[in-house]
Parts: C-alpha cells; sequence; structure tokens
C-alpha cells in the first residue's frame, strides 16, 4: 500500500452541535438493511407475505367456489402468520448484532446516551414494523380485489380485525426486542421468543384442560388469549378484559423490556 | 487534553485498574506502556464512557464523556480495529459514522484515502479485510469526526513497517498542531520514537511517568556488563573489592562503574574483550519497573 502524505485539517477548538434525534434514527434505519444478512431477512418477509397471499388466494379460489366471503381481515391474518414469525427477529437481530459483532463500541462512543441510540432502534423496529404491516394489508386489498374478480364474495368490512392485527404485530415485534435487550444473544432471543409464542400457549393451554383453577390464574400471562378481543375492536372491551391484556403486556413486554434496557445502559461494552 | 483522576476498576476480587491518575496534554503524544494484561485498553475504555469504573473519574476538555454533544467531533477513538460488522463494507464503516457525526460523504473519501484504502479495497467487506487493513479502517475511523483528541489504543497493530513510520508521521503532526494524542503499546520501541510523555502500567498500578529524561534518572541502578579473556580472574579481583558479580551469558554482570571494572582489569593485567554501561536505557527501566509483573518472571 502506497502511503499518503496528505494529513487531516488541524485539530479545531469549536464546541460541536449534539447529535439530533433524527439524525440516530437515520443511522439505525440504514444498520437495519446494510448487511447482505438484514437485507435478505427483510427481503425474505416480503418475498413470503406475498408468497403466502398467493397459495391463500388460490385455495379459496379452489375450495371455495366462491361460496366462502372474505373480508378484509381474511388475508391479513394471512399475512399476519408470516409476519408474527419474522418481524420480532427483525428487532432481535437490531438490539443483539451490536454485541455479537461487537459494533456497540463504535455506536456507543460515538453517543454515549445509550438510551438514546436504542429508543432509535425502537423507532427503526417500528417503522419496519408499519411497513409489512402497511405492505400486507395493501396486498390484502389486491387479493381482496382479485378475489371478488373471479367471483369470490368480497366484504369490505372487518377494519375491527385490521386494527387489532396492526396493534398485535408492534406488541408482538416489541416483545422479540424486549428480550434480545435482556439477553443480547441472537439465537437466546429467538428461541425465546419461539417458545413464548409456540410453547407456552401449548402448556398454558395443557394447565387449563388438567386442572380446574388453572384457567383463572393462566388468563393473565396468556398472551394470546388476552389480545383476542382486540381483534372485535379494542373500544369494545370489557374492564376485565383489559385488565388481562395489560397485565400480560407487562409481563411479556413491560418486565423484559425495562430490566434489558437498565442493562444495556449499565453494561460494559467491549 | 484529557485527565484520569484516581481511576480504578475492580473485576470481582480482580483489580484491573489501581487509582491510576495521570494527564495528556495537548500539544504532546502520551503513550501508556505496559505489559499484557496491565490495564491499559480498561483505562481506555473507561475514559470513553464504554466501561464504568468503580471509583475516580476521567474528563475530556474538563468535562465527563458522556457530556460531550457530539463525542465523535472532539475526540478520536480506536479501541479495537476488529470490532467492526463482518457484513459491511469499508465504506459503509465509515458512511455510519460520518451520517452519526453529521458529516458529509466526501469525509468518508478523504479518509479513506488519508489512510490509503483504495476504492476497490474500501467495497469490500470488513471480514475479508486484513488485520493491517483493518487498523487502518480504524484509524480512518478515528480522525474522521477531525477531533482534537484522539485516544488508540495499539494503533500499530498489524501495520506494516511503512505504515507504522507514517501512523508515527501523522500522530507527530497532529500533535504539532495541537492535538492531544494518547497511544497504548506493550512495545517500548514503537513508544518511545514518538511519545513525548510517557506512562508505564503494570499490574493496573502507574510505575513511572513523565518524559524520557525525566523516565531515565530513575534508573539509579549501575551495572556493567563486561567479557574479558580471563572472566575467572576479573571476578576474583572485583569481589575482592567487595563490588558484586555475577556471570551473565559470556561474560560478566558488575554492579560498579565501568571505570573501576576497566581499572580492575588494568591493575591485574587482564585484557577485556568488551566493555559497556549495563543500564539499557529505557528498555531496562521498562523491564525492571514490570519485573514482578511480567509473566516470564524476574529478568532482571
Ligand atoms: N470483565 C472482566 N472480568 C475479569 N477480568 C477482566 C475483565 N476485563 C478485563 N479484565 C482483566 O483486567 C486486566 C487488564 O486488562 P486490559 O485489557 O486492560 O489489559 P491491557 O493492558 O490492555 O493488555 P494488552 O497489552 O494485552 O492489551 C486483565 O488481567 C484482564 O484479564
Ligand atoms: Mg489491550
Amino acid at each position: 500500500m502506497s502511503t499518503a502524505t496528505q494529513t487531516p485539517a488541524a485539530p479545531r477548538s469549536t464546541a460541536p452541535s449534539g447529535i439530533p434525534f433524527s439524525r440516530l434514527l437515520q443511522v439505525e434505519f440504514r444498520k437495519s438493511w446494510d448487511t447482505k444478512a438484514s437485507f435478505w431477512l427483510l427481503f425474505a418477509l416480503g418475498a413470503v407475505v406475498v408468497a403466502a397471499e398467493f397459495i391463500a388466494a388460490i385455495v379459496l379460489a379452489v375450495n371455495g367456489d366462491g361460496d366462502t366471503t372474505v373480508d378484509l381481515g381474511t388475508f391479513a391474518g394471512v399475512a399476519g402468520f408470516v409476519c408474527e414469525l419474522m418481524l420480532p427477529v427483525v428487532a432481535i437481530l437490531l438490539v443483539t448484532s451490536e454485541w455479537t459483532q461487537r459494533t456497540a463500541m463504535v455506536t456507543f462512543a460515538l453517543e454515549p446516551r445509550r438510551d438514546r441510540v436504542i429508543t432509535a432502534k425502537l423507532g427503526v423496529a417500528l417503522i419496519w414494523t408499519l411497513v409489512t404491516v402497511v405492505f400486507a394489508l395493501v396486498m390484502g386489498v389486491l387479493f381482496n380485489l382479485f378475489y371478488g374478480a373471479v367471483g369470490g364474495s368480497v366484504t369490505w368490512t372487518g377494519g375491527a380485525g385490521v386494527v387489532g392485527f396492526v396493534i398485535v404485530q408492534c406488541a408482538l415485534m416489541l416483545i422479540g426486542f424486549a428480550w434480545a435487550a435482556l439477553v443480547l444473544n441472537t439465537p437466546a432471543a429467538i428461541v425465546i421468543y419461539y417458545a413464548f409464542w409456540f410453547a407456552v400457549p401449548t402448556i398454558l393451554g395443557i394447565g387449563n384442560a388438567l386442572i380446574g383453577w388453572f384457567d383463572s390464574f393462566s388468563r393473565w400471562i396468556f398472551f394470546q388469549q388476552a389480545t383476542g378481543p382486540l381483534y372485535d375492536g379494542f373500544w369494545n372491551m370489557s374492564a376485565g378484559e383489559w385488565g388481562h391484556l395489560i397485565v400480560a403486556v407487562l409481563i411479556w413486554l413491560g418486565a423484559p423490556l425495562l430490566l434489558g434496557l437498565r442493562r444495556i445502559s449499565r453494561a460494559e461494552v467491549k | 487534553m484529557i485527565k484520569v483522576e484516581g481511576l480504578t476498576r475492580v473485576y470481582g476480587a480482580y483489580t484491573a485498574v489501581d487509582d491510576v491518575t495521570f494527564t495528556c496534554e495537548p500539544g504532546r503524544v502520551t503513550g501508556f506502556l505496559g505489559p499484557n494484561g496491565a490495564g491499559k485498553s480498561t483505562t481506555m475504555r473507561i475514559m470513553v464512557g464504554l466501561t464504568p469504573p468503580t471509583k475516580g473519574r476521567t474528563t475530556i476538555k474538563g468535562v465527563d464523556y458522556h457530556d460531550l454533544p457530539n463525542p465523535g467531533r472532539t475526540v478520536g477513538v480506536l479501541l479495537d480495529a476488529s470490532a467492526q460488522h463482518g457484513g459491511r463494507t469499508g465504506r459503509e464503516v465509515l458512511t455510519l459514522s460520518a451520517m452519526t457525526m453529521g458529516l458529509p460523504s466526501s469525509r468518508v473519501d478523504e479518509m479513506l484515502q488519508l489512510v490509503s484504502l483504495s476504492p476497490s479495497e474500501a467495497k469490500r467487506r470488513v471480514k475479508n479485510y486484513s488485520l493491517g487493513m483493518k487498523q487502518r479502517l480504524g484509524i480512518a475511523n478515528a480522525l474522521l469526526g477531525d477531533p482534537e483528541i484522539l485516544i488508540l489504543d495499539e494503533p500499530a497493530n498489524g501495520l506494516d513497517p511503512a505504515g507504522i513510520r507514517w501512523m508515527r508521521g501523522l500522530l507527530k503532526s497532529y500533535a504539532d498542531r495541537g492535538g492531544t494524542v494518547l497511544l497504548s503499546s506493550h512495545l517500548l520501541h514503537e513508544v518511545e520514537m514518538i511519545a513525548d510523555e510517557m506512562i508505564l502500567i503494570g499490574r493496573g498500578k502507574i510505575l513511572a511517568q513523565g518524559d524520557r529524561a525525566a523516565l531515565l534518572s530513575h534508573n539509579t541502578k549501575v551495572e556493567t556488563l563486561a567479557t574479558s579473556l580471563d572472566n575467572d580472574g576479573l571476578s576474583a579481583a572485583l569481589s575482592a573489592k567487595g563490588i558484586p558479580v555475577v556471570p551473565a551469558g559470556e561474560g560478566l554482570r558488575i554492579t560498579a562503574e565501568p571505570v573501576e571494572v576497566g581499572r580492575t582489569a588494568v591493575e591485574h593485567h587482564i585484557v577485556l574483550t568488551d566493555l559497556r554501561s549495563g543500564d539499557g536505557g529505557l528498555e531496562e527501566l521498562f523491564l525492571q519497573l514490570t519485573a514482578d509483573t511480567q509473566r516470564e518472571g524476574v529478568v532482571a
């Protein structure tokens, strides 16, 4: 390598101004797609949503003979299954890759107010959730139109389900984010999330079936059950339902997020 | 200016940094020198807020690192060149830092050129970089914000001889223009050549600090290395005068001025084939001071 003769400009002594939050958001957003791995994860997310919708449309068209009525929620629900699996992984990687790749050393040296960086990451995770959800809904509308065009019966209702869908997707993504902040390890965070999403409901279901009083306990921690009423419109929820929802969210999202933020702000970065 | 006051960091029962106090002045290159595991990196991590101290504090231009509004524009930091996302290109790494600091992307090109990373190398992913290329990228990253203070942990690590010389010049001129430079190393020769000021650390404690002359004045040990055609005779003659002598390699290590050894040789008609002062300069001092903290045990 030849060695440049040029030297940097003389060191300044004027006080620079702070880093605005919008800039941190921009940087974190860029980090969310600027590596091969993160780019293809996002690409796969979109591709799988389209593929799932397509398959659902074909199944409906073949099986339903036009008898099955689809509404806005039908196709959104199909996309939802994909989002539930993949969006939290996107959120998890936003946090854990700083630790596994050790880039946190540079990130936090440039912005030592770590909570601002984490908040920016949270913002980016929300942006991607909303982008995916909107994408899924647009796909839903398109497939609704397509299904109607091939002679299926379509209604344009199901708005409450859509609102519930958006809220639940955001919450699930945040749960992935929160556990990632707590364990700071990619595989561990993914395992915890999938355990939460697949194993916990099964275990609670078995408990409910076998033990009489278990149900009155499990409804406070059964996330899928507690979020169920959201799909009928949160404006229709009873006080009891709100109570179960709030407690479940505090347990699965609030506690790990709080502990995780505390851990990150105190951790030694090396 | 960097100020470190009474800095202590404890890991469990182990004190990695023990009541360390020093100052790095503007316009000077300060070398932070110590054997492996002495606590150099730990001290530097504390300086930039990556490791919380157990006791004591560090300030940059009088304020806590956490209170610098846009620290990258004031302090250039290189702690570990391998701490980069392997999947990003070199240019992308610098672009992210430049964005965070609010710098134009032209600054990225300037820095790539400064550290001699070619455009095609800048497009490669960091995981495919050689050690020296990563180091150059790290140096570019530290210089990006045009900071007045540089904190570099073993910056010469992995650089080729031309690269080391280039870096030496770069840091010297940086300090000459009023910048503050702190760099660590476990290699004395590397630091000796550029540092105006040296801080010796061993097992977390500061052993000595000051410029070259001040450090050498620490070395009160008078020693001579001599080889003669009759080492046994010389040894016996010196011992008779009450001067301690120990065999060292082909010759003798004598606790006395060379002139005294020469005189004794003449008196006893012994032919000297080699006679020199054994204080060994800074290296001897370094080894002496860190003798009990060296992994290789007693060296002197
Ligand atoms: N998290 C930790 N837990 C326990 N001990 C630690 C921890 N971090 C550092 N240490 C210890 O602190 C000591 C100082 O380490 P440090 O990395 O600062 O040394 P160094 O002077 O940079 O050495 P080198 O020249 O090899 O880079 C070492 O003995 C190390 O093992
Ligand atoms: Mg070190």
